[in-house]
């Protein structure tokens, strides 16, 4: 108890020994944040913009030209191919939010609530995490030797006579490109749950059983409403990489699916860099209205 | 809770995490053993027969493009990245522990950098150098745009890191007559080191292994993933594995340099 009214009283006596030492000038946080403002404003900002005004501009196949015209844009939402596009992109975004959002949850909680150690935590947190610290596309090529047509997945289910001959629709395939995608982003969720997890006080869990609460209560109305925030964070995380994903698309549905993302990889190659720069437009909309979405139901400051 | 007797609910969560450990090593363990592929071996199992032919190929230069300077390309831009990346990342976050004018904004700028998808960045950038009349190329563009990826997470670590950090430290310093800087060199920075290492740990693999921002920025030289993603397409022999095997095992090292670091820099303090 004592500790808690401690606590306010040095923080008071803080206070005017902090100002103190900023006085020299308020410009101190300025210059320290300046550089990341240069930065941002030259390589994000500015790009944006750019692809902003040059998504009204006219091209033909071997330049682009100033100009204000919106048949980008009624191009972009006038063919029935760049919807179908849309909603395919949308349709991985929720079957990949669904599947990661599950699996990253319970290794959470299983590393959060079931591993006693913070050492051995801490290890098997680093298990989880260093597939991500190596190539993307290296651990996409690595499913062709599993999943491929005389792969290690058809050769034995046909060696055990489970199936006649080989399953076609394991490698290049949509079930793939999921696979995959689930493969690549589920550890951005584990780490945010994770982290929420580890904050939970562990008495509220006490409180409930001694409240007369199941293992499944506690699970359903103490854990999960506490976790919601990580849950926000590793949706927004997972979300948009997999509407900013074509490679994953590109790689392992063999060309037979498409991604907006790919769609625009495709304009570029084709130097229709207007007509890319108006599916830019409406996909960064699209993309910064989920994440403003997700946003008002979690503050990220307090999070961190 | 620690004395309690394991319940049902451990075995079941047990078998999970250990499949999902499986499903994130296993199929990067099938490239490993199959980089080691006989020469007359194909792209699947079964091993006909164990060589380095597929190692030894990826050193020809002609066979597969220029892995080597494509290789050089990546390590530099990788180290340029991750030490922008730390010195500013610290610099915002000592900037966040103070309010000021355009805090919040430039705050959400760094989360925006996160979000917007990468191809839109690569676009952007790529455009943005054609108007001005600048050549891409992987030193100027293409580090830009790697940029605004490790970035975000250098700031949002560095973010966490201070939120926790109790300021009493620096006043028992200045309270004993250190200056400004002193209190940073002696006190702030050895407390936050550890995180440091980290920030450049994120700052160098995500550079190394970025795609998706390189793709319209690197100009005439491809980097590493680059040249990775070309050889998807045309390459049908296991030298593709053998990349993938010498890149991962790099990744590795780099992994387990940094922690060894970050060991060594937490046994040191904890010593002093």
């Amino acid at each position: 108890m004592t500790v808690a009214l401690d606590r306010p009283a040095i923080a008071a006596a803080a206070k005017p020994a902090r100002r103190r030492r900023f006085a020299f000038g308020g410009v101190t946080p300025y210059l320290q944040s300046a550089p990341l403002a240069l930065i941002l404003s030259a390589f994000l900002l500015l790009p944006i913009i750019m692809i902003v005004v040059v998504s009204f501009w006219d091209y033909d196949f071997a330049a682009m030209y100033p100009d204000f015209l919106t048949t980008n844009y009624s191009d972009v939402l006038g063919s029935w191919v760049t919807w179908k596009t849309y909603l395919n992109t949308i349709k991985f975004a929720a079957i990949v939010w669904a599947l990661t959002l599950c699996i990253g949850f319970w290794v959470a909680y299983f590393l959060a609530f079931h591993i006693r150690t913070t050492a051995m935590q801490m290890v098997l947190f680093l298990v989880c995490t260093v597939p991500f610290l190596t190539s993307n596309i290296i651990r996409m090529i690595s499913w062709i030797p599993v999943l491929g047509r005389n792969g290690l997945i058809n050769s034995t289910l046909v060696h055990l006579g489970l199936v006649p001959k080989p399953i076609e629709w394991l490698l290049y395939s949509e079930f793939a490109v999921v696979l995959a995608m689930v493969h690549l982003y589920t550890l951005f969720m584990v780490t945010p749950i994770f982290n929420t997890l580890m904050r939970i006080d562990r008495s509220l869990v006490e409180a409930a059983r001694d409240a007369g609460a199941s293992g499944w209560q506690v699970l359903w109305n103490v854990i999960i409403p506490l976790a919601k925030p990580g849950m926000a964070i590793g949706t927004i995380f997972v979300v948009t990489l997999v509407m900013a994903d074509f490679s994953t698309v590109q790689v392992m549905s063999g060309g037979q699916s498409a991604s907006v993302a790919l769609m625009m990889k495709n304009q570029m190659s084709l130097l229709q860099y207007p007509a890319a720069a108006a599916n830019a437009v409406v996909l960064l909309v699209l993309v910064l209205l989920i994440v403003a979405g997700i946003l008002r139901i979690v503050d990220i400051r307090k999070e961190l | 809770m620690s004395p309690e007797k394991r319940t049902v609910g451990f075995y079941v969560l047990a078998v999970f995490f250990t499949l999902f450990v499986l499903f994130l090593y296993g199929p990067l363990s099938a490239i490993l053993i199959l980089s080691f592929q006989g020469e007359t071996g194909g792209l699947t199992f079964p091993l006909n027969g164990v060589s380095l032919h597929w190692f030894a190929n990826l050193f020809e230069r002609q066979a597969v493009g220029d892995f080597g300077g494509s290789f050089k390309r990546s390590l530099v831009l990788g180290v340029m990245v991750m030490i922008v990346t730390v010195v500013v990342s610290l610099l915002a976050g000592l900037a966040f522990r103070q309010k000021f004018r355009g805090a919040t904004a430039l705050f959400y700028l760094a989360v925006a950098s996160l979000v917007v998808p990468s191809i839109i960045i690569s676009l952007g950038i790529g455009v943005v150098f054609q108007q001005i009349g600048f050549r891409p190329a992987w030193y100027t563009s293409a580090f830009g745009a790697h940029l605004t990826w490790t970035l975000p997470f250098g700031v949002l670590i560095m973010f966490a890191v201070f939120n926790r950090f109790s300021p009493a430290y620096e006043e028992a310093a200045r309270d004993l007559g250190a200056t400004s800087w002193q209190t940073f060199a002696h006190v702030v920075l050895p407390m936050i080191a550890p995180s440091l290492i980290g920030v450049g740990l994120f700052g160098f693999t995500l550079s190394y292994d970025e795609f998706a921002r390189t793709l319209m920025t690197s100009g005439t030289f491809n980097t590493l993933p680059l040249e990775i993603y070309g050889m998807t397409t045309n390459v049908t022999t296991p030298v593709l594995y053998a990349l993938g095997t010498v890149t991962t095992v790099f990744s590795f090292l780099v992994i387990l340099a940094t922690l060894g670091a970050i060991l060594y820099v937490g046994r040191r303090r904890a010593r002093a």
